[in-house]
């Protein structure tokens, strides 16, 4: 039962990314991703990951729409295509990167790592996460809070400068 | 899980589910129905004694009703646009729970199950605004995004402070803590908080005043313009759901939920009248106000709504460490 499902979950993420990179159609491509992410999100329930879930739809919603917008505004309305690539040559650069996630792929798949300490519990919810958070993790977390953070203000530099 | 356990839970949500749609349709009519009284009229009169039938006779009317595709539009997009914004509109009456141990399921991340299900809801509206291909309607599309980007945080902040003062994601313990005093009744974290909970609630349902996706005068309808027949009736139903369902937790969050005097077994009834009193409040607002322009509904956000949010949070979280934890935990 939880391996059809897990399959089923992991067939429809598959196609909504290949659909994602296939439509040429930018709102198309992102309402793919809106699925893709629904999905991991379904992918992260199973692994009793609720809270997780919860934050990555919560998330990703704000972000799709931010991306809709930008797909409005940028590019042309109506318009089908998006025009040829002005930055074809960067493409090259796919080719190395993409190499390596595979050579990564299959590593994992020969090395096989040990599985994480503790399999998530029934109370896979906030409370674990949060504890996580501010103990073992917590310089991480402080640091990815400054890089937001310096995000947030470079942001409004630049905005303010054009304004 | 057994298979008697998942037809009763089968059950329990087709139940659930047609128990939300009929709430929800004569809903329409009690709206109807209190606006026309706001408004010195009688409103609905003659389809049954006092209008009761007007519902039905409406969803009977949209089903008969000729399904108009325009030619341009985006035909996937146009067509599933209508279910993407039912869905999660329904889904988020999956975690209230009604009643001590009645409801669907009472997960230990209710709050957040909600807020991230109804945050769903603007991939479905943003879809017709876009499928229709039509300027007022992308028009009304863009505003709704938005809008619903600047209110998702206070939303989401305000819902957290009784969160914070239950010490607990979960609905029901949410409820439990409030036993004795329910959150609302906090010397100003409290009606401060329920105050920013409606504002933002009142914009997360692009309701007047802040209605400036469908503003009649400027976009015809907004991102619905287009759709006739059934695909209208969706639109509307959901948008009905998530009021009330936003109001049921309004009521389970700030208003004590099921807590009230009498049996345990009236607590249904509490929850129903609390969530009735916080959604006829949002319908009040509705027929008294007039629509305020975009930058100020952004400005109301971002300069006011997040600023007192966030700190409203910061005392709650303040109460509580300094009351020696939460009351639910």
């Amino acid at each position: 039962m939880q391996t059809a499902v897990f399959f089923a979950i992991a067939a429809i993420a598959v196609a909504s990314a290949l659909g994602l990179i296939v439509r040429r159609n930018p709102i198309h491509g992102a309402l793919f991703l809106v699925v893709n992410l629904g999905s991991v999100a379904a992918i992260y329930l199973m692994l009793n990951a609720q809270f997780l879930a919860a934050a990555q739809v919560i998330i990703y919603a704000g972000a799709i729409m931010v991306l809709f917008v930008f797909a409005i505004m940028v590019l042309i309305p109506g318009k089908e295509e998006t025009g040829p690539d002005p930055l074809r040559p960067f493409r090259l650069v796919a080719i190395p990167f993409g190499a390596f996630l595979l050579v990564e792929i299959l590593l994992m798949l020969v090395v096989r790592p040990a599985p994480p300490r503790e399999p998530p519990g029934a109370e896979g919810g906030a409370e674990a996460i949060g504890r996580l958070l501010f103990t073992d993790y917590l310089f991480p977390f402080e640091l990815t809070s400054v890089l937001l953070l310096a995000a947030l203000v470079g942001v409004l530099a630049l905005a303010k400068r054009k304004a | 899980m057994t298979t008697a356990l998942a037809v009763r839970d089968f059950v329990a949500a087709f139940v659930l589910l047609n128990a939300v749609i009929a709430v929800v349709t004569y809903v329409t009519l009690l709206e109807r129905k209190f606006a026309a009284r706001m408004q010195s009229r009688i409103g609905p009169y003659r389809v049954g004694p006092h209008g009761l039938l007007q519902p039905i006779a409406d969803a009977l009317k949209l089903m008969m009703k000729e399904d108009v595709v325009p030619a341009t539009s985006d035909r996937w997009v146009f067509n599933l646009a209508p279910l993407v914004f039912l869905i999660p509109c329904v889904l988020i009456f999956a975690t209230i729970p009604f009643a001590p141990g009645l409801g669907l399921a009472d997960l230990n991340i209710g709050v957040l199950f909600f807020l991230a299900v109804s945050a769903l809801e603007i991939v479905g509206l943003f879809m017709a605004g876009w499928g229709s291909n039509n300027k007022y309607a992308l028009l009304s599309a863009m505003r709704a995004v938005n809008q619903i980007i600047s209110y998702d945080l206070p939303f989401i902040f305000a819902a957290l402070i009784p969160v914070v003062l239950g010490g607990t994601l979960r609905l029901g313990g949410i409820v439990e803590a409030q036993r004795g005093l329910w959150f609302v009744a906090y010397p100003l974290l409290g009606q401060l908080g329920f105050l920013a909970y409606l504002v933002a609630m009142i914009a997360a349902e692009n309701r007047v005043p802040f209605d400036i996706l469908e503003a009649e005068s400027e976009l015809v309808a907004g991102f619905r313009v287009e759709y006739s027949g059934m695909k209208f009736a969706l639109i509307q139903l959901a948008e009905y759901a998530h009021v009330i369902g936003t109001s049921y937790l309004g009521a389970l969050l700030f208003l004590g939920g099921w807590l009230g005097p009498g049996p345990a077994w009236l607590g249904l009834i509490w929850l129903s009248l609390k969530a009735l009193a916080v959604f006829l409040l949002v319908t009040w607002v509705r027929w008294s106000f007039v629509r305020i322009r975009v930058d100020q509904i952004l400005g109301i956000s971002w300069k006011l709504l997040l600023p007192a949010t966030l700190s409203l949070l910061l005392v709650a979280a303040a109460v509580v460490a300094y009351s020696g934890g939460a009351r639910g935990a």
